[in-house]
């Protein structure tokens, strides 16, 4: 735990892992490192739409993207190894993301209390998106765990076709409930982000009369982008503009 | 225990601006190593009490802090809006230490005690010094010093405010440093906890006996010295501006248990509240009298105008303060402005529904420095007014009316703040000390931050110094016994009478017969009255008073029943100290004591001293004794502030 | 007018509560919503029923005693109001009102609407303060504090502690609260000192008895004082730049 004693004196955090501690125990310094990885999560999101908005250029533009992507650097460095070193990075972020999402909803929950109000509570500020982090969060995860099955080792789609991106999104697509489900997923994503990208700030110590109403159109924008970006290609297929 | 016939207030010799520093030389000390050894309690968070814990905290003491509030935060002190006085002349308009203490003792028209008064006016630079840097957040000028706005009864701007929430600043500073001490582990706080009675020993105090407002349990704490800063009894008239739970219990139970009550008959009715709307009120709210800075005093020239404020014109309206005091104008003292409201509405010149206010007019204020700057200094109060009656400020003038505010009156004590009672000291509103008859603005938060950080902490070491390596009495001593047996008793007789009445009926009544006969003018018969149907509402109060619920958990009507009970006592000795007191000062306006254009005409030959009630016991009439008031550095005159 | 009510009744803290129904007849729409329940009171005592309990003490918006959960709203419609501030002429004659206690785990119920609010107590006694003795203090003037530092200073230091933030909080976060508190010390010249330590002490404190904010923004809508999330922000950034700070030998970086 931390070295505080009740006294408004804490001793100075001297070793580095004093000093690393409040990140993983205090609330505050959790929620940071939650911001933090929500920057890197939505970085990610918006690299890889834009990436996979290349379908629209046709096969070889995306596959040849797609394996740049694997061969980044090479030769200078192993074939796929700067790839590997993102993907353990990307998937540090997300299981740090969701451990903290998973502790700190544990914690809230203990604070509420058993005995809940009784009476019809009247928000004014909650909207439908703050409250619906959690359960949109868990969407995004079993999308997430699909989606990994589906187009990168191929185990949910049976044409799949090792490094030929652009046959799998289409043949995947292609299939009416797998695009609904894309489709219910990105407008979860959508809500996550709009709450997400304005809250972040918040958590990261970021807010400023100044800035402030600015913060609520990040948000909104960010949302809508990766909204329509990712929907237009799920679409796309099913109306057969992109077809093999 | 008897008390001489005249009181000695162990006024210091030397020359006024001496006395202190030669005080606190004269002093006994307890070394820093031997404090530890003494327990002292404190009754009371608010300014005063919060003060004192956490000065004496700090010094070393272990110190025992009880208030009824839920948390030491919420002392009626928090609600002080206008501000602070102080001499440190920083608009450079000819302030000074002296100056702070004419206006005081002018002010209290000449009825307190000098050297007290001089000793404040001394300290309140510190406070100033001391509340900025624990972190109050005081009004700046764009230059980030500090600035000043005037009060009522000065000529300069001394007064140093935080916005219109003084008050809450200020006790905020003292409860933190009470929080640190309590972090500490040198002060302990009881929140929800009543004192019901001061226990004595051989005549000097040993302790208290507490009630836990939760629980009903009843607590015995002994300590080498108790402090009582339990704030004022304004709401022995039901409607005032202090706080619903403000109560005399603490205060008047030391006096029955031999401490000496002073001056009972002064009272504050302070100008500028708002007008009740009607018999189910529960308080009165202020508005600061800084409002008084900018907005103007006025009634229609004519009884029974019937047209709205804006639709009257400047000819037809008589701004009567300032007709009557023109270098005061709109700045006279409160008791000054009080009764001028008063007569103005006994002439049917009352303005709103009920006839019974008069008009605060911002107009030409805004007309002069642009809305902006009205809001900024105001903004919050005119939400206030706003919130309370729907009228916007900004385009209708205020509707105010004098409402019962301060007690001046309170625990008889010396210059060491030790009342009769050896051990047994009284700080902020809850003593006599520092205002006479007549209390100035922003000068009651000076007096709390001044008793608690820095005069009791100086004086009680003298009282204390007799007393090392002796253990306080035993809290299973008979003398506990004895009181905590009293106090059950009373719970348990309040509990079975079982009539028909609710507390706050009685309360009301009582309020209504106070305001009526001892409130902003007193007369010989009326007082006489008051005294009969005083008497006539406790014993019906003793035999109607209906109190559900039990002793075992929170009862706030058995809370209420208690302080109900006590201010019936009180309002008894109120009444009589009015009549006893022959002559008009201050907020004690007798109508057969008045100048031929209505002011307070004083009797310094035969009333120049302090009044010091002592109880006799249960239906025995309490005696006066006097401590005489001599003025060595300000002569008597006539106040004037035409 | 006449009102229909519906109160949380509850012994005791360890007594089941629930709610009763009552009726206030002929209230006068310029009557506080306390005064109100003072007059239900009355009727209820008359009638030889235990009457209603709830906090309140200066009646002016300004002790923070009062705090009542009305129609689903903490201190009731009202925008930047306390429960005692509150008048009548807010609701519709025959409206129905439905009036709960502050729930959180760290504010027990004591009594029908009167709650237990020691924990802010704890906060503030952890570090909400400047540890300036009394008697050292230099001239108020030596450190001139610059105008809008005193004013921000001012809008968070205006804070009554009345908890309505926690109730509002769906997590029952305290953080509005807290961070009001470290934003006033923080923001003056003379709460530099002890800045950073102020802030972790503080919010460690908090986070033993309150949860987790996710910046629903909730409490600064039911806040009587109408103070703004940003002090939220400011204290989370004082939090994490507190780590730096302490890690450096200097205490202060
Ligand atoms: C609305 C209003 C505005 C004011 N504005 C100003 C102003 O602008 N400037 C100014 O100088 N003065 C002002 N005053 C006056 C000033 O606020 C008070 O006189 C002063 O704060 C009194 O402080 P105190 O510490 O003596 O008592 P209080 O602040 O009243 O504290 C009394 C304490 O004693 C406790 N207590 C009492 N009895 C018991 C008991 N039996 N057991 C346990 N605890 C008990 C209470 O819980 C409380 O903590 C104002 C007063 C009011 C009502
Ligand atoms: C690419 C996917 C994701 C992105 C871009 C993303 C982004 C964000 C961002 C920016 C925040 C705000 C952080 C803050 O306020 O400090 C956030 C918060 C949160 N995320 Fe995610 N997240 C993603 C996936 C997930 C997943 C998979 C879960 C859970 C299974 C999740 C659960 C949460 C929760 C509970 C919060 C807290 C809500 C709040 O702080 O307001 N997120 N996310
Ligand atoms: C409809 C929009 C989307 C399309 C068309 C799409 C397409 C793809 C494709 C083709 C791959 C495999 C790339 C390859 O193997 O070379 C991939 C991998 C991946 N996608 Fe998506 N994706 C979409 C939305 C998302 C979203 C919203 C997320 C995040 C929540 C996401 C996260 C990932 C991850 C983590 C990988 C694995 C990356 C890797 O292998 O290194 N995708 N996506
Ligand atoms: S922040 Fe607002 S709501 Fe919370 S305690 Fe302070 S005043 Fe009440
Ligand atoms: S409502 Fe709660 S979640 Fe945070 S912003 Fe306010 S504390
Ligand atoms: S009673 Fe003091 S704030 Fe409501």
């Amino acid at each position: 735990m931390t070295t505080t004693n009740k006294r408004g004196q804490v001793d100075r955090r001297t070793g580095w892992k004093e000093w690393l501690s409040p990140f993983f125990t205090s609330d505050l310094g959790i929620k940071w490192l939650m911001g933090l990885t929500g920057v890197g999560l939505l970085g990610y999101v918006l690299v890889h739409m834009v990436g996979n908005l290349k379908v629209f250029f046709g096969a070889e533009e995306i596959n040849l993207y797609a394996a740049s992507l694997r061969e980044l650097l090479y030769p200078l460095v192993p074939n796929q190894s700067i790839l590997w070193l993102f993907r353990i990075g990307l998937t540090a972020m997300f299981v740090f993301h969701i451990w903290a999402a998973w502790v700190l909803t544990n914690r809230s929950h203990k604070a509420r209390g058993d005995i809940k109000y009784q009476a019809k509570r009247q928000y004014d500020a909650v909207n439908y998106a703050s409250r619906t982090m959690r359960w949109g969060g868990v969407i995004i995860l079993l999308f997430l765990i699909f989606h990994l099955a589906d187009l990168t080792l191929g185990y949910a789609n049976p044409e799949f076709i090792y490094a030929d991106v652009y046959h799998n999104i289409v043949t995947s697509f292609e299939r009416v409930p797998v695009a609904v489900f894309y489709i219910v997923a990105q407008v979860a994503l959508a809500m996550h982000i709009y709450h997400g990208a304005w809250s972040l700030f918040q958590s990261l110590g970021l807010a400023n009369p100044r800035f402030n109403d600015w913060r609520r159109w990040f948000a909104v924008v960010f949302a809508v982008v990766i909204l329509i970006g990712n929907t237009a290609m799920v679409l796309a297929v099913q109306v057969g503009i992109l077809t093999l | 225990m008897t008390a001489p016939t005249t009181l000695d207030g162990h006024v210091p010799d030397g020359p006024i601006w001496a006395k202190w520093d030669q005080h606190r030389f004269d002093t006994n000390l307890v070394n820093p190593a031997n404090r530890r050894k003494y327990d002292i309690i404190v009754i009371g968070t608010g300014l005063a009490g919060a003060g004192a814990a956490a000065a004496l905290g700090e010094l070393g003491y272990n110190v025992k802090a009880f208030t009824y509030n839920d948390s030491a935060r919420r002392a009626h002190s928090i609600a002080a809006q206008g501000g602070i006085n102080a001499a440190k002349n920083y608009p450079n308009d000819n302030d000074s230490i002296f100056r702070l203490f004419y206006d005081t003792v002018k002010g209290g028209d000449y009825r307190s005690r000098e050297a007290n008064v001089y000793r404040l006016a001394q300290v309140s630079n510190a406070i100033i010094d001391q509340t900025v840097a624990q972190g109050t957040p005081y009004a700046r000028e764009y230059g980030g010093l500090l600035d000043n706005r005037s009060f009522g009864g000065a000529q300069v701007s001394r007064t140093f405010y935080a916005r219109g929430q003084t008050g809450q600043q200020l006790l905020l500073a003292s409860y933190q440093a009470l929080a640190r001490q309590v972090g500490l582990g040198r002060v302990q706080v009881f929140t929800r906890s009543e004192m019901l009675d001061v226990v004595t020993f051989e005549g000097r105090a040993a302790g208290v006996v507490v009630r836990d407002l939760v629980t009903g349990e009843i607590s015995r704490h002994s300590a080498h010295a108790v402090v009582l800063a339990s704030g004022g009894y304004s709401n022995v008239y039901f409607l005032s501006t202090n706080a619903m739970n403000c109560n005399a219990t603490a205060a008047w139970r030391a006096y029955r248990k031999g401490a000496l009550f002073a001056n009972p008959c002064f009272t504050q009715i302070h100008p500028t509240c708002i007008p009740a709307s009607d018999e189910f009120q529960s308080k009165l709210t202020l508005m600061s009298e800084s409002l008084r800075n900018d907005g103007r005093i006025w009634v229609p020239a004519t009884p029974d105008d019937p047209r709205p404020p804006n639709e009257i014109p400047q000819a037809d309206r008589d701004y009567y303060l300032e007709r009557q005091y023109p270098t005061f104008g709109n700045l006279v003292p409160r008791d000054v402005a009080s009764r001028a409201a008063m007569r103005m509405i006994d002439e049917n010149r009352g303005i709103g529904p009920l006839k019974n206010g008069v008009y605060l007019d911002f107009a030409d204020a805004i007309d002069r420095l642009g809305r902006e700057t009205i809001e900024e200094r105001y903004g919050n109060l005119f939400e206030m007014y706003q919130r309370i009656t729907d009228e916007d400020p900004y385009t209708n003038p205020m509707r105010i009316y004098p409402a019962p505010h301060y007690t001046m009156g309170g625990l008889w004590v010396d210059y060491n703040l030790q009342t009769t009672v050896p051990g047994l000291f009284a700080c902020g509103e809850a003593n006599f000390s520092d205002h006479g008859a007549n209390r100035l603005g922003a000068s009651a938060l000076m007096q709390g931050v001044a008793d608690g950080y820095f005069v009791l902490p100086a004086t009680i070491s003298q009282y204390l110094s007799d007393w090392l390596n002796v253990d306080p009495v035993p809290t299973d001593d008979p003398v506990f016994e004895e009181a905590e047996q009293a106090v059950t008793a009373k719970i348990r007789r309040l509990l079975d009478i079982g009539g028909t009445r609710s507390v706050d009926h009685f309360h009301r009544r009582l309020g209504h017969i106070m305001i009526e006969y001892c409130g902003m003018s007193r007369s010989k018969e009326g007082l006489e009255k008051a005294l009969d149907e005083i008497a006539a509402l406790t014993e019906e109060f003793w035999t109607d008073l209906k109190v559900l619920g039990d002793n075992e958990s929170m009862n706030q009507s058995l809370e209420r029943a208690g302080r109900v009970g006590d201010f019936l006592e009180l309002a008894d000795l109120m009444v009589r100290d009015a009549l006893d007191r022959e002559e008009s000062c201050g907020g004690h306006f007798r109508v057969e004591h008045q100048t031929e254009d209505g002011e307070a005409l004083r009797d310094d030959e035969h009333f120049a001293f302090v009044s010091a009630w002592e109880w006799e016991g249960e239906g025995v009439a309490p005696i006066r004794r006097k401590e005489p008031l001599t003025f060595e550095n300000i002569e008597l005159t006539q106040r004037s502030y035409k | 007018m006449d009102i229909r009510l519906r109160v949380w009744r509850q012994a005791r803290g360890t007594a089941a509560g629930e709610f009763t129904d009552y009726e206030a007849n002929n209230v006068s729409p310029e009557a506080s919503f306390l005064e109100m329940l003072d007059q239900v009171n009355e009727g209820l005592n008359d009638a030889g029923e235990d009457p209603i309990a709830f906090d309140s003490d200066c009646r002016e918006g300004i002790c923070g005693a009062c705090g009542l959960m009305i129609n689903g709203s903490p201190h009731g419609p009202q925008r930047g109001t306390a429960t005692c501030q509150l008048h009548m002429r807010k609701f519709t004659d025959g409206q129905m009102i439905t009036i709960e206690p502050w729930r959180a785990s760290a504010f027990p119920v004591i009594k029908d609407l009167v709650v237990d609010r020691d924990a802010f107590d704890e906060i503030i006694e952890s570090g909400g303060f400047i540890s300036a003795s009394i008697g050292g203090a230099p001239d108020a003037n030596a450190v001139p504090v610059p105008r809008a530092a005193a004013e921000s200073a001012m809008d968070a230091a205006a804070c009554i502690g009345c908890g309505a933030c926690v109730a509002a909080c769906p997590n029952s976060a305290a953080n509005l609260f807290t961070a009001a508190k470290i934003a006033h010390l923080n923001l003056l010249p003379q709460g530099q000192p002890e800045r950073y330590v102020r802030t972790v002490a503080m919010v460690e404190t908090m986070e033993e008895h309150f949860g987790s904010c996710t910046n629903f923004g909730e409490c600064e809508t039911a806040c009587p004082k109408s103070i703004s999330i940003d002090v939220i922000a400011w204290m989370n950034r004082d939090y994490v730049a507190a780590q730096w700070k302490n890690l450096v030998k200097t205490g202060q970086g």
